[in-house]
């Protein structure tokens, strides 16, 4: 059978979010909607929430600059010293939405989700695994794994609670988002998403032009509350991703997987209902419908 | 959580390629593990290495995936008839409705090493052959199953160190809930490479002799490498005997420490307790635990109070490292495959290498492979960063 019979005959009883007919047992008919209750966002040129919103909403403009990244406030003070970019990067974004929130991260679930791991410890461990003398450091070893800063933020926030760390390459962003979603609507409990990329060094440079630090942090809940900002809903399309007329904020969306969601978040600044396509994993892309509370 | 069913499973380990060769070997408490002769590593210290790695080539149009980890997903993925189910899925359900979700700890970094040997001398860039992108990249893997197979819908890597491709079990089931996919391909493979021998063997944590899970001398880990699969379905009205499910998930973070497990399994513990509960199962309906079991002192020993104080000792458990080496992002996959065989063939694995048991660990080890009826049984996957998860499975009598 060819893809695109195999496609329209499996799509012939489907709702275009996704549920299935009632031939199929699923557990859970909800409409599979999350409210959104915080926002954290670093990236070049936009060190905060806050800036970006007013830059997003057209009322200041976008002044390229390396992505600030503020020591961990999160860590002990030995460990702040030591966190290296991509730490400070995921648990500063993660850190704000949460405060944004006014949530208790000792207990959220969370999803980080990240193109890569950590490109200069990377480069480190490689180079001298090239070398005469293979004997690495172990703190490298151990900074080496993809869920390193999942790991500090568990252990800063003492939070116990289930934690993904997950990758898709360009496509992380959606993947983190697709599987938050699913956590939030199925235990009924509110999720972290923590989407985040930084970059490699030369020579690895070179195979992956990452230019900066860039994440964006959701606090996605169940229900509507009095902090909610707006609610979210997605489902599969095959339409071509919204891109910004801004060309700065264009080349980031392009640039650092995370900022896939500058589109989401330009939607969620201006307040205003909106579908927006975010780029996934073609030929699927993410429709995200958004409701402002 | 509603069961989905274990479709179709596959394992290829150091114990050999598929089912039957993983069957023998555990019916013969036969281990894999051999000194290590990977590559141009110097170090005294056992490894799980999958023969004829080297010898796969990738489909021509998938060559830019090629490297060991790719080549080992590529010969896990077409054995036991594994990729043929999963045609047959994809022909029920559609391109775009059928998920990947794979779990992996180092994909194909092996190849950005030798990468790192071959640097211009003058300008220090990578040979112009190197591909990050489809080989070192974390999603290389579950990327190169969904064109393996021409998939068209969602696919994410979760890596979690050693907990990675027990957690894809418990991902691709939420989207099977949700209705959100018809089936999902899951699964784990990890590869031998520099980063963990070296890495792990910094840290101390590898033995110089065969890994020995429980044992009183236990001194560390053996790094092994697999690729296991599993199709994920919902299940229908209709249940055919002798049909594996998962039942359960449960997942925690230890929240304690970097490299090291919490030394009272805490964890652990709620991991296992949030599984039970998922299954809807109390402690006493587990006929087995396949431990995580790395055979490191204090994963042992934490994972040993942890199992003590939930299965108060009575639940016979028993690590298959010993056998299979510890392979890291690809042990959940590998060990939830184990456990499917111990369902279907009525066998309790054994624990090959474990000779003295520790008194301090008071968990009933099987230490030889024995036949026993088992109706559910529990998985364990713990790893680096305090990522826990543990997996319910279960057969339709």
């Amino acid at each position: 059978m060819s893809a695109a019979s195999g496609r329209s005959q499996a799509s012939s009883h489907r709702s275009p979010e996704g549920e299935v007919s009632p031939e199929h047992s699923v557990t859970d008919r909800s409409p599979q909607t999350v409210w959104i209750e915080g926002i954290g966002l670093i990236a070049p040129g936009l060190p905060d929430w806050p800036t970006a919103r007013a830059v997003l909403r057209g009322e200041q403009a976008h002044t390229p600059a390396p992505s600030v990244l503020p020591a961990p406030a999160l860590l002990p003070s030995a460990e702040r010293r030591r966190a290296s970019r991509v730490v400070k990067l995921a648990l500063a974004a993660g850190l704000e939405a949460v405060t944004h929130a006014g949530a208790d991260a000792s207990t959220l679930t969370t999803v980080f989700t990240a193109s890569g791991a950590d490109g200069h410890n990377c480069h480190a461990l490689c180079e001298q695994l090239a070398s005469d003398d293979r004997q690495i450091s172990p703190t490298r070893f151990h900074n080496s794994v993809h869920n390193a800063a999942a790991g500090y933020w568990g252990i800063a926030t003492r939070s116990m609670a289930p934690c993904q760390v997950l990758c898709a390459y360009d496509a992380s962003f959606g993947a983190g988002l697709i599987d938050a979603v699913a956590q939030v609507v199925l235990e009924r409990q509110p999720v972290l998403l923590v989407a985040y990329d930084s970059e490699y060094p030369e020579p690895l440079h070179a195979a992956r032009d990452t230019p900066d630090a860039g994440a964006v942090a959701l606090l996605l809940t169940p229900e509507a509350g009095p902090r909610s900002l707006a609610s979210l809903r997605w489902h599969s399309d095959s339409a071509a991703p919204d891109r910004l007329t801004e060309s700065s904020l264009e080349s980031l969306r392009q640039q650092i997987p995370a900022l896939r969601a500058l589109p989401l978040l330009r939607a969620l600044a201006c307040g205003q209902a909106a579908s927006v396509c975010l780029e996934y994993l073609p030929p699927m892309q993410l429709r995200i419908e958004v409701q402002p509370c | 959580m509603s069961p989905c069913q274990l479709t179709a499973y596959t394992a290829t380990s150091c114990l050999g390629q598929g089912l039957a060769a993983h069957r023998d070997a555990l019916l013969a408490d036969h281990s894999g593990l051999a000194p290590c002769t990977f590559e141009t590593v110097r170090l005294d210290t056992w490894v799980g290495e999958v023969p004829g790695v080297d010898a796969v080539v990738l489909p021509p149009s998938l060559a830019a995936y090629d490297c060991r980890n790719n080549r080992l997903a590529a010969l896990g993925l077409e054995t036991d008839g594994f990729g043929d189910r999963v045609r047959e899925a994809i022909t029920r359900h559609g391109r775009d409705r059928v998920g990947v979700f794979m779990g992996t700890s180092t994909s194909g970094i092996l190849q950005t090493e030798l990468a790192y040997r071959r640097r211009d001398p003058v300008s220090g860039a990578l040979p112009p052959d190197f591909d990050y992108r489809h080989t070192h990249n974390s999603f290389s893997l579950a990327d190169y199953v969904r064109a393996h197979f021409g998939l068209e819908g969602m696919a994410l890597v979760i890596s979690t160190a050693c907990s990675s491709s027990a957690k894809v079990f418990a991902a691709a089931a939420r989207q099977l809930a949700l209705g959100r996919i018809d089936a999902a391909v899951v699964g784990g493979v990890d590869s031998l490479c520099l980063t963990t021998l070296y890495g792990f063997a910094s840290l101390g944590l590898t033995s110089a002799r065969p890994c020995r899970p429980c044992d009183i001398e236990r001194d560390g880990i053996s790094i092994g490498e697999a690729a296991a699969f599993a199709l994920l379905e919902r299940t229908g009205d209709t249940r055919t005997a002798g049909t594996v499910l998962l039942e359960g998930v449960g997942e925690s973070s230890d929240a304690y420490h970097m490299s090291s497990p919490h030394p009272e399994g805490l964890g652990a513990r709620l991991a296992m307790e949030a599984a039970l509960r998922s299954a809807g199962l109390q402690a006493g309906d587990i006929g087995y635990i396949n431990l995580h079991g790395t055979a490191t002192p204090a994963n042992d020993a934490a994972e040993g109070r942890a199992v003590a104080d939930l299965f108060a000792g009575r639940v016979p458990c028993s690590s298959t490292k010993g056998a299979t080496g510890h392979t890291l992002g690809a042990a959940g996959g590998l060990e939830a495959v184990l456990c499917a065989m111990a369902l279907t063939e009525g066998l309790l694995p054994g624990s090959p290498g474990t000779e003295r048991l520790d008194p301090a660990l008071p968990v009933d080890v099987v230490r030889r492979t024995r036949p026993g009826a088992l109706r559910h049984v529990l998985s364990n996957s713990f790893g680096f960063g305090g990522s826990n998860c543990a997996l319910v499975l279960g057969v339709v009598a």
